[in-house]
């Protein structure tokens, strides 16, 4: 194995730091954060990958059923960009092609084996590859999808040469994993990864974190990068919102993303010549007993870690956060990007004359349920919407939740009527459904902003 | 509880698709929603909602309004005994006041909320949408902005044509351009002045049998006073009205607005749940206060020299600046636009009051023109903004 962490702590050229003071948004207060502590639950037998998880990805498949596949083997490709292809996490036979309405590709499946076998891919450091080369590395072993673009929140292009790329070291979603804890100890590899993606810049990297928090020396000590402070409420760890304040998205302009776990697979895949999928996900939610973090893979099921480790019956299991998480089955696998599984109650009771109650157990932007009274409190929130969907009525309340110099009520008009150059103007480009989702959770009349905002993105990307 | 469960459950079946009385899903629908939230749990999107929805927001503006309602039931009943010189201290007469103002006001109220609800059913059911909680609020907003003496048929009418003409046509809640309870008043202040203006509608100084109305008893609001006699008002029993009394609401107007202290207790209430907007609220002071003092450094009559405080707790001003530009639908939506929008209507209402006698209820006439010229400051705070955003691209 390569050991290069000495060669590349060169003199930083980016020591400005810039810090942004977040104050809009809301941290919703739930019950349920992952200890910090690692529960050893083995992998579960089989494994998936879904291209739900891939925006706009149209696939091409790669793999039919019966195939013997390693770890890195591609099992499907973009069809509109036949470089970036998804690899199979664990090396197994292909089990299974699940397919929905009108054959659409669900999920594939992969029956593990014991003992991963890897596809070979190039050791070597970074720095000496050139930026094509890594390019076709990062391609062919499947961690290029992890890499993702602003605008329109899609897998980045490998013809693009982004104006910068941003990493959020924190995540500032409810519940979500602690990366400080979660990279402890991973620094070499950390770094590695990082000298890889500042290949990939055409100007900066960004790494951002918590100026709320002590940040892991794994963040602070990393260089060729430029170390920004972020402070505030969720969601200041949205990408999306840091790139805004820092270097925003104009129209014509590319930034790239990714997450500190990202950059971690990255490196590992330099320093070994090897796909490693594993990933540190955080199990938590008020129907967890014992709300752990757990050392797993892309794309395993979620069925060992629940195992036996559940309070009541109804709940509802998310791979990802409440806000912006999707709903999956008690033997549901993880999405590709995933880094949290949540479980809640579900919501599906009638409740008598909820909306006069006094509320104590209610969380609100507003102050009309004396819960507010209470603003240390921890709640268990259920699945439900609290009440029905109506035409627009109040005001101000997205702006207070959005830290972002945009409109967004304008915004999700222009979709609802279709008006793609007043979208350009209000500034489409800057967001991706994440950045809204608290719009969505605050929203009186319950309208489904995510959505919304994901058929403006398509609806702007068609006409690009 | 269960037992209520268990027949919407029973009944719930007739009102569906291929049921006896499909049509009148929207109102049973409206029925069922109002005794439970229903349990709809999240389907896209984020997985958890805010606990509020539209009637608990409703439910909390008519919550805030109650002090103004309670106060004009016993002023009410106040305005009546003085005019019969009985009971002239604010403390004495409790029971007797309230009771004729209930007596008076109830019937209103019960009448706004009759003929407002029917009409929203009505529309729900034709349009085959769901019932909107809107009226709520605008079905106690209308009898608050009422004279006293209203006769209980205008209520209705005015009811009506405010939710037709001012709310359904446009689409109903939410899509509405003038705010729909001074919809109610403007149609009727422009149908019939004489039972919403002068000096013979804000009092009920009728005597019964045995009394009879002092003899100094005039019914000039201090709004109708101060045109000729500026600063100096008095009650109806010709008794000097300090700005205080005015600010406690001791002096005659519509049912709702005389109290100032009642309007702030609501706007305490608004601002504590954040339902109502502290930008609109602040900057309609402070238009009118602004406007008031200009009008003081170049005073030429009497009512310009009216100070700015006491121009402030005159009428309905107050009222205005708290339940009626605060209409988040018919207000400017964007922030920036909101500070704009309500300073001009304090500005504007001072400056009708003053320059245009014949209608002392300048507030009623700024809200509603600034109702109309809301979208116009929102339209240009989003192309400042639009702006912004074009210029960064220039710039880097």
């Amino acid at each position: 194995m390569y050991t290069f962490a000495s060669q590349t702590k060169v003199p930083d050229p980016f020591c400005m730091a810039e810090s942004v003071k977040i104050r809009k948004g809301l941290n919703i207060k739930l019950k349920g954060k992952a200890e910090k502590v690692y529960v050893d639950v083995p992998i579960s037998e089989t494994i998936a990958l879904k291209p739900a998880d891939f925006t706009n990805v149209r696939v091409k498949l790669l793999c039919k059923v019966g195939d013997e596949v390693k770890s890195g083997t591609a099992l499907f490709s973009d069809k509109d960009n036949e470089r970036v292809v998804f690899t199979s996490p664990v090396s197994g036979e292909v089990v299974e092609i699940k397919r929905g309405a009108k054959r659409k590709i669900l999920e594939v499946k992969i029956l593990a084996d014991k003992e991963i076998t890897y596809e070979a891919f190039k050791q070597a450091n970074p720095a000496d590859l050139s930026r094509e080369e890594l390019i076709e590395w990062l391609c062919k072993s499947g961690v290029w999808p992890l890499i993702r673009q602003r605008p329109f929140e899609i897998i980045a292009n490998p013809e693009d040469t982004p104006k910068a790329i941003f990493i959020s070291a924190f995540n500032s979603a409810p519940l979500a994993g602690d990366n400080d804890f979660i990279l402890h100890g991973h620094g070499e590899a950390f770094q590695t990864g990082l000298d890889a993606v500042a290949k990939l810049s055409g100007g900066k990297v960004h790494l951002n974190i918590n100026a709320n928090a002590t940040a892991s020396k794994v963040f602070t000590n990393s260089t060729g990068v430029q170390i920004n402070k972020i402070s505030g409420p969720h969601p200041s760890g949205n990408v999306g919102v840091q790139i805004h304040h820092l270097d925003a998205v104009n129209k014509g302009e590319v930034v790239w993303h990714l997450s500190p776990q990202d950059v971690l697979m990255i490196g590992r895949l330099f320093m070994e010549g090897k796909y490693d999928a594993s990933r540190v996900v955080a199990l938590t939610g008020s129907q967890v007993k014992k709300t752990r973090y757990h050392k797993t893979i892309i794309g395993a099921s979620i069925k060992n870690m629940i195992a036996n480790n559940l309070e009541g019956e109804d709940v509802r299991y998310i791979s990802g956060n409440v806000l912006t998480g999707t709903q999956i089955d008690a033997d549901g696998y993880l999405g590709f990007y995933d880094t949290q599984v949540t479980v809640i109650p579900e919501g599906n009771q009638p409740t008598f004359l909820g909306w006069l109650a006094p509320g104590f157990d209610k969380f609100s932007l507003s102050r009309t349920f004396f819960s507010w009274l209470t603003p240390e409190k921890e709640y268990a929130l259920n699945s439900n919407m609290n009440g029905e969907a109506r035409a627009y009525v109040v005001t101000g309340q997205y702006e207070q939740v959005l830290p972002m110099d945009i409109y967004p009520v304008q915004m999700l008009k222009a979709i609802m009527i279709g008006d793609v150059e007043q979208l350009e103007n209000l500034g489409i480009y800057e967001v991706a459904e994440e950045d809204l989702a608290l719009c969505e959770y605050v929203c009186t009349s319950k309208v489904d902003v995510q959505h919304l905002i994901r058929e403006g993105l398509d609806m702007v990307k068609k006409e690009c | 509880m269960e037992f209520l469960r268990n027949t919407l459950d029973k009944l719930r079946p007739n009102f569906e698709k291929g049921g006896k009385l499909e049509k009148y899903l929207p109102a049973f629908d409206a029925m069922e929603t109002f005794m439970f939230v229903p349990g709809h749990a999240a389907k896209s999107g984020a997985h958890i909602r805010d606990g509020i929805d539209m009637k608990r927001t409703m439910i909390t503006v008519v919550l805030a309004m109650i002090p103004c309602l309670l106060f004009g039931i016993w002023n009410a009943g106040h305005q009546h005994f003085l005019a019969l010189g009985q009971f002239l201290d604010p403390a004495e007469g409790l029971s007797e006041k309230i009771i004729f103002g209930l007596g008076k006001v109830l019937p209103i109220v019960v009448v706004a909320y009759g003929a407002g609800l029917t009409v929203e059913f009505i529309a729900a059911i034709i349009r085959k949408e769901q019932v909107n909680e809107g009226f709520l609020v605008s079905g106690m907003l209308i009898p608050l902005v009422m004279p006293i003496d209203v006769p209980l048929w205008m209520v209705a009418i005015a009811t009506i044509f405010a939710v037709i003409i001012g709310k359904e046509v446009f689409g109903g809640t939410g899509m509405n351009i003038m705010n729909p309870a001074l919809t109610a008043r403007a149609f009727l202040f422009f149908a019939y002045p004489t039972k919403m203006s002068g000096d013979n509608v804000w009092v009920d100084a009728t005597p019964q049998a045995g009394e009879a109305v002092v003899d100094v008893y005039s019914g000039a609001t201090p709004l109708a006073q101060a045109i000729e006699t500026g600063n100096d008002v008095t009650t109806i029993n010709q008794d000097p009205l300090t700005v205080m009394d005015m600010f406690l609401g001791f002096m005659p107007g519509s049912i709702g607005e005389t109290s100032t202290l009642a309007c702030l207790i609501g706007a305490l209430i608004l601002l504590i749940t954040g339902i109502g907007s502290w930008r609109i609220m602040l900057s309609v002071f402070a238009g009118g206060a602004v406007m008031a003092m200009i009008f003081n450094a170049l005073a030429v009559n009497p009512f310009m020299e009216v100070h700015a405080m006491t121009q402030l707790v005159m009428g309905g001003f107050a009222f205005g600046a708290v339940f009626m530009a605060t209409d988040p639908v018919t207000a400017a939506q964007t922030n920036t636009g909101k500070y704009v929008y309500g300073f001009l209507i304090g500005f504007l209402a001072i400056m009708i009051r003053v320059f245009n006698p014949a209608y002392p209820e300048g507030m009623m006439l700024a809200i509603l023109f600034m109702n109309v010229m809301a979208p116009l400051i929102d339209h240009y705070v989003v192309q400042a903004n639009i702006k912004r955003r074009l210029s960064r691209v220039k710039t880097a």
